[in-house]
């Protein structure tokens, strides 16, 4: 069986912006990724199956019948597809409505790991610090700044 | 007897529609939901009997011969895995309704929480029991969406935060398996397992590779396997305690059970082996690593979790026959204990008024009863002799070392450190939280009196936290100590349970058993 290849184009470029879509910060942009995403490997399991006619019996010669297996499966990922779409919107809603905006938020222990590394308390380095004596700190606090600053451009980018 | 197969889902399901239209009367659907859960708990247990007497147990949905409708398939591993699974769900109700009552229904909105769960609880036993790819895949959707509904219950800011991480990864892992489904199909033309048997072995050794590998990925991410695993221990600690419990317990085993599936019935041969018993090592020494870093119960036991999770692909990568015995021994045990300690965790929460560890002090002469319910799944999951945490480990590096590989030794020393370190991460909360000096305003059992004048002393660290001082209901005890003696049970019947996961192992690599039970007169 060969594929059509206009669909696996198709479902390529769906991927493709759904996926980078993914990568945003905005949850809506986020639920737009899915959705594109969920489309693509829709597309991909029709391309599954054989083309042809409706597959029903005394309409269609059996030998021309499209295989209907892969829509009906299309039909129960479209329902899951439809019913996620409206609980992220509902989740973007009430984000909105917490912060004012539905952006995805850092994890509690990134926040955490990013706060102590702008403050230069990497975990465990009290100890160090004690050893080494006080002339190493403000070297060392110099340090941390930039690297703090890479962190958050690399988020916010 | 095969009309007990579809029981399972169908029963948890009405009970979801009946609890749905009892919405204003919580009384009601309580006990609608303990009758459906204690009623699949017997159940399962008749199907383990039937299929360890009988061989699997088969149903075609809707009477649709195999191949072309579904089928739903009872065999060892499943029949085991639900009755674990139905007993761990049926106490974490109990636990959550003696919450609830507890609270006076502030914290979780009950309505929508009996539903939910009942609805959860379907899905997990679909996807046992499921032989089709596709409603394998439908079973995980039913259990994702009730569980996204669970982990944002009440829609605080700190349960939307992690809620969203959570969805989205879940969805990304979806389309991933229904990709994988949809490569599966286009190039064997079925989707039913038994059937796959066949055909997959006559497809070209690279792309069954990467039908293996899209597979793997997406059950991977569900089962929080090391590189994968990040979204686990931000997003469960901030459910409620009865939510996290039973997430912990049963959804990553869902995506252990999904792997173990596919990897022995579908790709057999071990092509994977090496990634598998690599990501293990990866899964059981980082995750460790991370829990030793935490200072709050819940976080640490969620890597606790993860680092688990290790040892099981650990038996599964081994491909031998006692690897995947121990392994399935293990995820009975683990199911079990680490629902277990979450559980204790909430009673840590209620009575200490947080989880963070710097905020506990003295709660075993405080409250022994719960520092006893802590104690012993604790030293259970960190594997002391002779609890059944102990004999799992046990089984898996014996298996290790009859393997005899560079790869199966590592897997072995990461295996005992991983141990080690779970002791001293569990050591270290029972110093913080049991062995310290109390604080002052924490009231031991007897002064319960006291709990009213200190209320509001401390404020809850995360939502659903009671004051400190708070009485421990007695319906939130008697589940966690149910499950605690069930934890005791499975080391002292550790022999039989052994042979059972040991027949289960021996059916899963010989694969025709379940063949032959689909397809009696040979496979189409």
């Amino acid at each position: 069986m060969s594929a059509n290849l206009t669909y696996v184009i198709v479902v390529g470029v769906l991927v493709a912006a759904g996926v980078t879509l993914l990568l945003e910060r905005s949850l809506t942009r986020v639920l737009m990724g899915v959705i594109l995403l969920g489309n693509g490997a829709n597309l991909l399991l029709l391309t599954g199956g054989r083309a042809g006619g409706a597959p029903i019996v005394g309409t269609t010669d059996p030998e021309q019948m499209s295989d209907p297996l892969p829509q009906a499966m299309i039909l129960t990922a479209i329902v899951i597809t439809l019913g996620m779409t409206a609980f992220l919107l509902a989740l973007a809603y009430r984000s909105w409505h917490l912060n004012g905006h539905d952006e995805v938020q850092d994890d509690v222990e990134d926040r955490r790991i990013m706060d102590l590394a702008i403050r230069d308390e990497g975990p465990g380095t009290a100890d160090i610090e004690g050893g080494t004596g006080d002339g190493d700190d403000d070297e060392s606090a110099s340090d941390a700044r930039p690297v703090a600053n890479v962190v958050e451009a690399g988020r916010a980018g | 007897m095969t009309y007990l197969v579809p029981l399972p889902v169908v029963m948890p399901l009405l009970g979801a529609a009946l609890t749905l239209l009892l919405l204003g009367r919580p009384h009601a659907q309580r006990w609608v939901s303990l009758t459906v859960l204690t009623a699949t708990v017997a159940v399962s247990a008749a199907l383990l009997v039937q299929s360890s007497l009988h061989g699997p147990l088969v149903v075609e949905v809707g009477g649709w011969v195999a191949p072309l409708g579904i089928v739903l398939v009872a065999d060892q591993l499943a029949a085991l895995m639900l009755v674990v699974s139905a007993a761990v769900t049926l106490c974490v109700l109990v636990y959550s309704i003696g919450q609830g009552m507890a609270d006076g229904h502030e914290e979780t909105p009950l309505s929508v929480y009996h539903p939910t769960y009942l609805v959860l609880t379907a899905g997990v036993c679909n996807a046992f029991l499921s032989g089709d790819l596709f409603n394998l895949y439908v079973g995980f959707e039913i259990l994702l969406v009730a569980s996204y509904v669970l982990l944002t219950l009440g829609s605080t800011e700190n349960r939307i935060r992690a809620g969203t991480t959570y969805v989205v990864v879940s969805l990304l892992s979806s389309v991933i398996f229904l990709i994988a489904i949809g490569l599966v199909y286009a190039s064997t033309g079925t989707l039913n397992l038994a059937q796959l048997v066949e055909r997959l072995d006559t497809l070209p050794d690279d792309l069954r590779l990467v039908l293996q590998g899209m597979l793997l990925l997406a059950f991977g991410i569900k089962a929080a396997v090391f590189p994968l695993s990040a979204w686990l221990p931000d997003s469960y600690p901030t459910a409620p305690a009865p939510v996290t419990a039973v997430f912990a317990g049963l959804l990553t085993k869902v995506g252990v059970y999904a792997i173990i599936r596919t990897e022995t019935l579908l790709f057999p041969g071990g092509r994977t082996a090496t990634l598998l018993l690599v990501t293990a090592v990866l899964t059981m020494v980082v995750g460790i690593l991370g829990a030793v870093a935490q200072s709050d119960i819940k976080r640490l036991l969620s890597f606790t979790l993860i680092s688990h999770i290790g040892y099981m692909l650990f038996g599964v990568g081994l491909t031998s026959s006692l690897g995947l015995s121990a392994a399935i021994f293990y995820v009975v045990h683990h199911i079990t204990i680490q629902t277990t300690l979450f559980l204790a965790a909430g009673l840590v929460e209620r009575r200490g008024g947080s989880t963070a560890l710097d905020r506990l002090g003295g709660l075993a002469r405080l409250s022994p009863l719960l520092a006893v319910l802590f104690f012993v799944p604790a030293l259970n999951l960190a594997g002391i002799p002779p609890f059944s945490g102990f004999l799992g480990k046990l089984g898996l590096i014996q298996a290790g070392v009859d393997d005899g590989g560079v790869l199966a030794w590592i897997l072995v020393a990461g295996g005992l450190i991983t141990s080690l370190l779970t002791l001293y991460a569990i050591a270290r909360v029972w110093n913080l939280a049991f062995w310290r000096t109390p604080h002052a305003d924490m009231p031991a059992d007897d002064d319960a009196e006291q709990a009213a004048r200190t209320e509001g002393a401390v404020e809850p660290d995360r939502g659903g936290g009671g004051q400190p001082g708070a009485v421990l209901p007695k319906l939130m005890i008697a589940p966690t100590l149910a499950l605690v003696v069930l934890g005791l049970v499975l080391t002292v019947v550790a022999g039989p349970l052994f042979d059972l996961s040991t027949d289960a192992a021996d059916d899963l690599l010989r694969r025709t058993p379940y063949v032959d039970a689909v397809f009696p007169g040979g496979a189409p």
